[in-house]
């Protein structure tokens, strides 16, 4: 071993090497507050192995980039893991960053002989606040799409070479493959090598003058190895702790629903460390200097101070107030963030966005797993045709200025106007819905709810006002609320109170339900619809009957018959009722003689809506979705 | 050397056992938290053969897109292309070609398959029919209408595939491909 040791010495001069990297000299003894470096080594050497891996497995291309990483967190061996320690560490390496730079400043580490090298740590964390953002926008997720878009909107705001450096960035004048393909270049070739160069021109200036010693006469003078390394590797450790337990605790990092332009997605945020840009930018003074400003002169001029530090030192009370600039830059940055943070959680429309970005990336992940697989086209147009994803948008969008579901809007939202106060504040109260809650539209308990109280289940009408008389009922609405199905409701209630009648009512709601053909309905034939057609077309209770008949005023043409009941008259058609074939026709037009005919106050969605956004509202509303 | 503030020192003297002990630590640590990421990632690597292979549905076997009555018996070898559903990581194609397989009627229900590929190294074999036989244009294996090797290149004869013959008419095959370069025939996939 010695002799081999030697012959390798001999042509490397490898023992000198080693001796200069490990005995470099430590006066005043090995402190917790040099390990800061080493940390940000460490980091950086987990995301080079984490990040070469994940290279190994990562598609970056609009149609496999979201695909190729959800397929490393689901389905490879160890992928999440690795996923997630490239994604805390990242976030770590933010951290030390800050500690790193603070510890430097505090101790004046940057002053002469050391200038060159406080620069050129500057420039290091440019270089990895640099690689934070080209990673962020890699997976290709709504999140990383939507936060990207604000970086790469922001550089196009950069004076004079804006556009074409936007341009530049995104490989044209949108997102798509190149933007993929470049940012991936930058985040694992330009950047890391570029980072890797300023690395050991870093160190080696750091080797020339030695480490900053605040009182040399602490303790006796050591060595880098073993004392400093050890307090270094116990750092590098706890660090490494952090991130596994973070890891762990989330099963590696987050991925959104796939990225689509067409989708807006009110949840987007920057990661965490950029959040005080982003609340810095949404102050209406710092928008009214122009987006230049906030964005990129003020960081810029930020920059600038950090930069001159070296020179401010020099001055008598120069390291003060260097220690105090930095200071309250960090208090700013905290402050801000906090303030972010806290603006988000009290804001409904936030936290319910985050909520639906939540539950697309689980029901992506259900689409994904079905046997079909993720079509070439890219996972985004699985999400695009799934009526259980698009329903609730559909529904938000078109029916829920009148209608609710369950109380809100389709998407978990509630629905709010705003309103100026006596006293100049501006408060979100509820509005009031004017039609009825389709939460659960033609289901058993609507469809009872219907026959038994059909005043109460259409009781949001009474919200809609008269033109001419704003206290009044509109005229539309009484036609329901006063109508003749209304007090058929009320004078039949008698029928539902008597005991032997309620296997009748049963069967009754059974009979139609089966007719929707929904999913979980009865069959037509099955035995209590059976029964309850026979008291629908002959009006006989067991005890008691109907004073006036359901075919009086309704039609009904039976599943698989020929022959339609009753005639097309007063009350809406219950052909295929609350099933997919009768939303589809009430939609297009309610005002259409076999439903409301000249009683309907409700827009023609034929009109207003595509076929295929009709079909996945209906298919939606009636439950036909895995 | 002009370093100002560098010194190189040899060990400092230091009470022998707290030295052993901090040297312990300190390259035990060093080494543990370098040994984290590395396991993770080679684990992560190491993911395509230690995925466990998902059993297919059915007896395996493809319906052929000719008919028994298409192929003379002893007739020329005829190239078909292997159309199968494809799971290529998070895609699934479906109906793909996925190889080439030799037929070749040798009695009235009798069908004999070889795979196209050549067990020398991997490449498309040619049928020549004024030779009447199989070349690979790589190497220059050369192979008889039976599929047995002609000179001393391939390591094995051509691979044949399990064939069954239903309805009268119809060829049914095992579709399969076997590793190139042993004398053996092994199954890949």
């Amino acid at each position: 071993m010695n002799a081999l040791i030697n012959w390798l010495d001999d042509r490397t001069g490898l023992k000198k090497l080693m001796h200069e990297a490990l005995y470099e000299n430590i006066p005043g003894g090995a402190r917790w507050r040099y390990v800061w470096g080493s940390t940000l080594m460490f980091t950086f050497t987990i995301q080079v192995i984490t990040g070469l891996f994940l290279w190994t497995a990562y598609s970056p291309s609009t149609t496999t980039a979201w695909e190729s990483v959800y397929y490393i967190q689901n389905h490879m061996q160890a992928g999440w893991l690795v996923r997630g320690l490239h994604h805390f560490s990242a976030s770590a390496m933010t951290v030390l960053l800050a500690l790193h730079l603070m510890q430097v400043v505090i101790d004046g580490a940057y002053k002469a002989p050391r200038e060159i090298n406080f620069w050129l740590g500057l420039i290091l964390m440019q270089i990895v606040l640099g690689l934070s953002l080209t990673g962020y926008l890699l997976p290709w997720d709504q999140k990383g799409y939507y936060a990207t878009q604000v970086s790469t909107e922001i550089m196009g705001a950069t004076p004079v070479v804006g556009p074409q450096l936007q341009q530049l960035a995104q490989g044209g004048p949108q997102y798509g493959h190149h933007t993929l393909t470049r940012f991936f270049a930058m985040h694992a070739g330009v950047l890391p090598g570029a980072l890797i160069a300023f690395i050991v021109l870093h160190i080696a200036v750091f080797r020339r003058h030695g480490i900053t010693v605040p009182d040399p006469d602490r303790a006796p003078a050591t060595t880098f190895w073993p004392d400093q390394v050890l307090k270094d590797g116990i750092a590098c450790l706890a660090v490494l702790g952090t991130v596994l337990i973070l890891t762990i605790w989330h099963h590696g990092a987050e991925l959104a629903a796939p990225a689509d332009p067409s989708e807006a997605y009110s949840a987007a945020r920057p990661e965490w460390y950029f959040l005080f840009l982003f609340q810095f930018l949404r102050f209406e003074w710092v928008e009214h200097q122009g987006l230049a400003f906030g964005a990129i002169y003020l960081p810029g001029a930020l920059m600038a101070i950090l930069a001159a530090m070296p020179i401010i030192g020099r001055w008598k009370v120069g390291h003060a107030f260097n220690v105090v600039f930095l200071f309250v830059m960090m208090v700013g940055i905290i402050g801000l963030t906090g303030l972010a943070l806290k603006n988000d959680a009290a804001d409904p429309d936030f936290q319910a966005a985050v909520k639906q970005a939540q539950d697309d990336s689980v029901r992506i992940e259900e689409l994904a797993e079905r046997p079909e697989g993720i079509p070439l086209e890219g996972a985004v147009s699985l999400l695009r045709a799934d009526p259980k994803a698009q329903g609730p948008r559909l529904f938000a969008r078109n029916c829920a200025p009148c209608h609710r579901y369950n109380g809100h809007d389709g998407t978990g939202r509630e629905v709010v106007k705003i309103v100026k106060q006596k006293d100049g504040t501006k408060a979100r109260i509820k509005e009031n819905a004017t039609a009825t809650d389709l939460g659960n539209f033609g289901s058993p308990e609507w469809i009872k709810s219907v026959i038994t109280d059909f005043k109460g289940t259409f009781a949001e009408l009474k919200n809609v006002p008269d033109k001419n008389d704003k206290n009044a009922v509109a005229e539309s609405s009484k036609h329901f609320l006063e109508g003749e199905m209304a007090n058929w409701s009320s004078s039949h209630a008698q029928h539902w109170r008597v005991k032997a009648n309620e296997q009748a009512l049963t069967d009754l709601v059974a009979f139609l339900h089966s007719q929707g053909q929904r999913r979980g309905a009865p069959g037509i034939s099955d035995e209590s619809p059976k029964r309850g057609r026979q008291i629908f077309e002959t009006s006989k209770l067991p005890v008691g009957e109907f004073e006036s008949n359901c075919l009086d005023c309704h039609s009904l043409q039976p599943i698989g018959e020929d022959k339609l009941l009753g005639e097309i008259g007063t009350g809406p058609t219950l052909t295929s009722y609350g099933g997919e074939r009768w939303l589809r026709e009430f939609l297009d037009n309610p005002g259409h003689e076999k439903f409301y005919g000249s009683n309907n106050a409700m827009p023609a969605f034929g009109e207003r809506l595509t076929d295929k956004e009709l079909d996945l509202l209906v298919r939606w509303l009636a439950g036909d979705f895995e | 050397m002009s370093q100002p503030h560098l010194e190189l020192h040899e060990n400092p003297p230091e009470q022998p056992r707290r030295g052993f002990m901090t040297h312990f630590f300190a390259a035990g640590i060093g080494l543990l938290v370098g040994v984290v990421p590395s396991f993770a990632g080679l684990a992560f690597f190491l993911d395509p053969i230690m995925r466990k292979k998902k059993e297919g549905s059915g007896d395996g076997f493809l319906k052929m897109p000719v008919s028994l009555d298409a192929l003379e018996i002893n007739g020329e070898p005829q190239l078909v292309k292997v159309i199968m559903d494809k799971v290529d990581a998070w895609n699934k194609f479906l109906n793909q070609p996925v190889g080439a397989v030799y037929l070749r009627r040798t009695a009235k229900d009798k069908v004999v398959a070889f795979n196209s590929r050549c067990p020398h190294l991997g490449c498309a074999v040619d049928y020549k029919p004024l030779e009447n036989h199989y070349f690979c244009p790589c190497h220059t294996s050369t192979f008889d209408d039976d599929g047995k090797m002609q000179n001393e290149i391939p390591p094995r004869d051509l691979d044949t595939l399990k064939v069954q013959i239903r309805n009268k008419t119809e060829i049914w095959l095992k579709f399969q491909n076997f590793r190139a370069t042993t004398p053996e025939k092994i199954p890949v996939g």
